[in-house]
């Protein structure tokens, strides 16, 4: 049904006599926007034309804050962009600097890293997964992910004290020991995880309601996404099987195995298969992880004053999102002289414009949903 | 503990730009292939994110294939090309950007636009520098491209090469200033559109900034 022109019976194209252009705007407080994006949409009929997004409600000015900041200072931060995926964003900051410092973390830090960055994924999956849910109408799935959410949660709490905004590692490796049953309650949610999975699958993967609103909704061919920037599972869901995970190891993860689920057509129900998937693996890579979490020191030697030799570094890890990337520019004094952010789901708001054209305005949520963006994110 | 991390202290760091004399560190790795080229004429590996690690020397001249091909190819366009903790940097000629871009794209097979950016050296003759970060699937492999340009000076769009440089492109005038010529719709993006002045400049002072405003809004003197 996707951009087939309107036709009449006879099968003839017809145009809408005197049908003219609507403007729509949806946001910024729209119930399904998750955040505050306005989309302004051209539409004829009930057909989408063209679309804008208009962005920025949520401008913090964290680039510029970070060159006020010392490197530690700043580190709290970036907690606060993708919210419900803080630990990724700050495993990705603390990297770069490190990277810049051209100090490693030792390697206990790194698997304790790699298993909270991996948990961190599981449950930014299951709340995309239960709001893009909710939005296109099935309502249980949200209750269930965050049911299992919420384990995640305590796992985090238990670490560092903090659920959400959780500050978790540190310059230089971690702050804090693993606490001593960490791994014991990691594989008591992996264990208990995976028939949840198969639980969501039940309610949608054969659902026809969501099969008639996710199949052929916003196609990204893979062209398409590499020319937009498109990153994580809106790239994967084209078809291309790129992860920085597998591509450029950071953390621990050149010692685990698993897969990259790809798409094949890079519509709405692909990137839900492949998030789904995603989860698998990452339970994988837990399980993994906490099987042989090495003994020593969880922390590099890093002095308290931070004082990177001049220069600058790019370093980049795979969030939930697609592609986070940092930076960052050192000129030899205690603040950074310039903190670049590559946000995620900044860029892959940009391919919201070629998925929505032609679609039917109830599509519009569907494809805001399958795109995971944050808004703090987004804004910065 | 020492504040830096042990290892050897960046070789030939150029003296006397510690006081934040934001006109060297970064981009511009002042006048080091006299000290470092013997050095760095060993080991001129390919640029390959990997965590850096032993001693590393900073800011080294490079010196691969990939050089070659674009100095063979544009001449003095390319300006300068160093590797700083293992990590490519071509510096080119600001006007000749949207043909390298199209070159590393369609030959070097560097298809996707990770990162545009930009950053600001005000005491720099031309003061800012645009920084793409690209990335090429098929050699699995990161380059930096920079251009520098000089206060209202246009730089070529590359949104014609990759579409993603598109919101990039309106961030970094958003923030900086910097007008790309040849952009479809060159507007704010981040900021409201009346918004006056670029804010990640450096001369941009938020201090300034918040006095000015409780001044005009609340009628007082700071609300520091």
């Amino acid at each position: 049904m996707a951009n087939n022109p309107i036709t009449d019976v006879a099968g003839k194209q017809q145009t809408l006599l005197g049908a003219d252009e609507l403007i729509l705007n949806m946001g910024p407080q729209h119930p399904s926007t998750h955040g505050v994006l306005r989309v302004k949409l051209k539409l004829d009929g009930e057909r989408v034309i063209g679309s804008e997004c208009m962005i920025g409600y949520l401008h913090r000015g964290v680039e510029k804050i970070a060159e006020h900041r010392s490197y530690q200072q700043f580190a709290p931060y970036v907690d606060r962009m993708d919210y419900v995926a803080a630990v990724s964003n700050g495993l990705g900051y603390c990297e770069a600097i490190e990277k810049l410092l051209m100090v490693e973390a030792p390697p206990r830090a790194k698997v304790i890293r790699t298993i909270l960055t991996e948990l961190q994924r599981i449950a930014s999956h299951l709340l995309w997964l239960g709001t893009h849910a909710l939005d296109i109408g099935a309502l249980t799935p949200l209750f269930y992910c965050f049911r299992e959410r919420e384990e995640i949660l305590k796992i985090f709490e238990k670490y560092c004290g903090a659920r959400l905004t959780t500050h978790a590692f540190r310059i230089g490796g971690l702050q804090y020991e693993a606490y001593d049953t960490l791994e014991k309650d990691v594989e008591r949610f992996c264990k208990a995880f995976e028939p949840r999975i198969k639980d969501y699958e039940d309610l949608l993967t054969q659902n026809r309601i969501w099969l008639g609103r996710t199949k052929g909704v916003g196609i990204l061919t893979a062209a398409d996404a590499i020319a937009l920037g498109a990153t994580g599972p809106l790239l994967r869901a084209s078809g291309v099987k790129w992860d920085i995970r597998k591509a450029m190891p950071y953390a621990a993860y050149d010692q685990y195995k698993f897969d990259i689920p790809t798409g094949k057509t890079g519509d709405t129900y692909d990137r839900y298969m492949v998030r789904m998937e995603e989860m698998r693996q990452s339970r994988l890579i837990c399980l993994q992880a906490i099987e042989n979490i090495p003994s020593g020191p969880i922390m590099a030697k890093v002095g308290k004053v931070l004082k990177p030799p001049p220069g600058e570094v790019y370093h980049s890890i795979e969030a939930p999102k697609g592609e986070l990337g940092y930076y960052v520019i050192s000129d030899g004094t205690v603040q950074p002289y310039r903190v670049r952010i590559r946000p995620p789901s900044f860029v892959n708001l940009q391919s919201f414009d070629k998925m929505v054209r032609g679609h039917l305005v109830a599509d519009v949520v569907a494809i805001i949903g399958t795109l995971d963006i944050v808004l703090g994110e987004v804004d910065r | 503990m020492a504040d830096e991390p042990k290892e050897q202290p960046p070789s030939g760091a150029p003296a006397g730009d510690k006081p934040a004399s934001s006109s060297a560190p970064g981009s511009t790795p002042p006048a080091k292939p006299a000290t470092a080229a013997p050095l760095a004429a060993v080991p001129p590996k390919p640029a390959a994110a990997v965590p850096a690690k032993a001693p590393v020397q900073l800011q080294t001249p490079l010196n691969n294939e990939l050089v070659a091909r674009v100095r063979a190819k544009f001449g003095t366009a390319l300006v300068e090309a160093i590797e700083d903790r293992k990590q490519a940097i071509l510096t080119v000629d600001c006007g000749k950007l949207g043909e390298i871009a199209q070159y590393l794209r369609d030959e070097e097979k560097f298809d996707l636009l990770s990162d545009l950016t930009a950053v600001d050296w005000p005491k720099r003759e031309k003061r800012f520098d645009v920084v793409l970060n690209l990335y090429s699937f098929a050699k699995n492999e990161r380059l930096r491209l920079k251009a520098r340009a000089g206060n209202g000076e246009e730089v070529p769009s590359v949104s014609s090469v990759w579409s993603t440089a598109n919101w990039l492109e309106r961030e970094a005038f958003d923030m900086f200033g910097i007008v790309f010529a040849g952009h479809p719709n060159l507007t704010r993006i981040l900021l409201p559109d009346e918004w006056q002045g670029y804010p990640l400049r450096k001369d941009y002072d938020i201090i300034e900034q918040d006095t000015g405003w409780v001044k005009e809004n609340l009628g007082i003197e700071s609300g520091q």
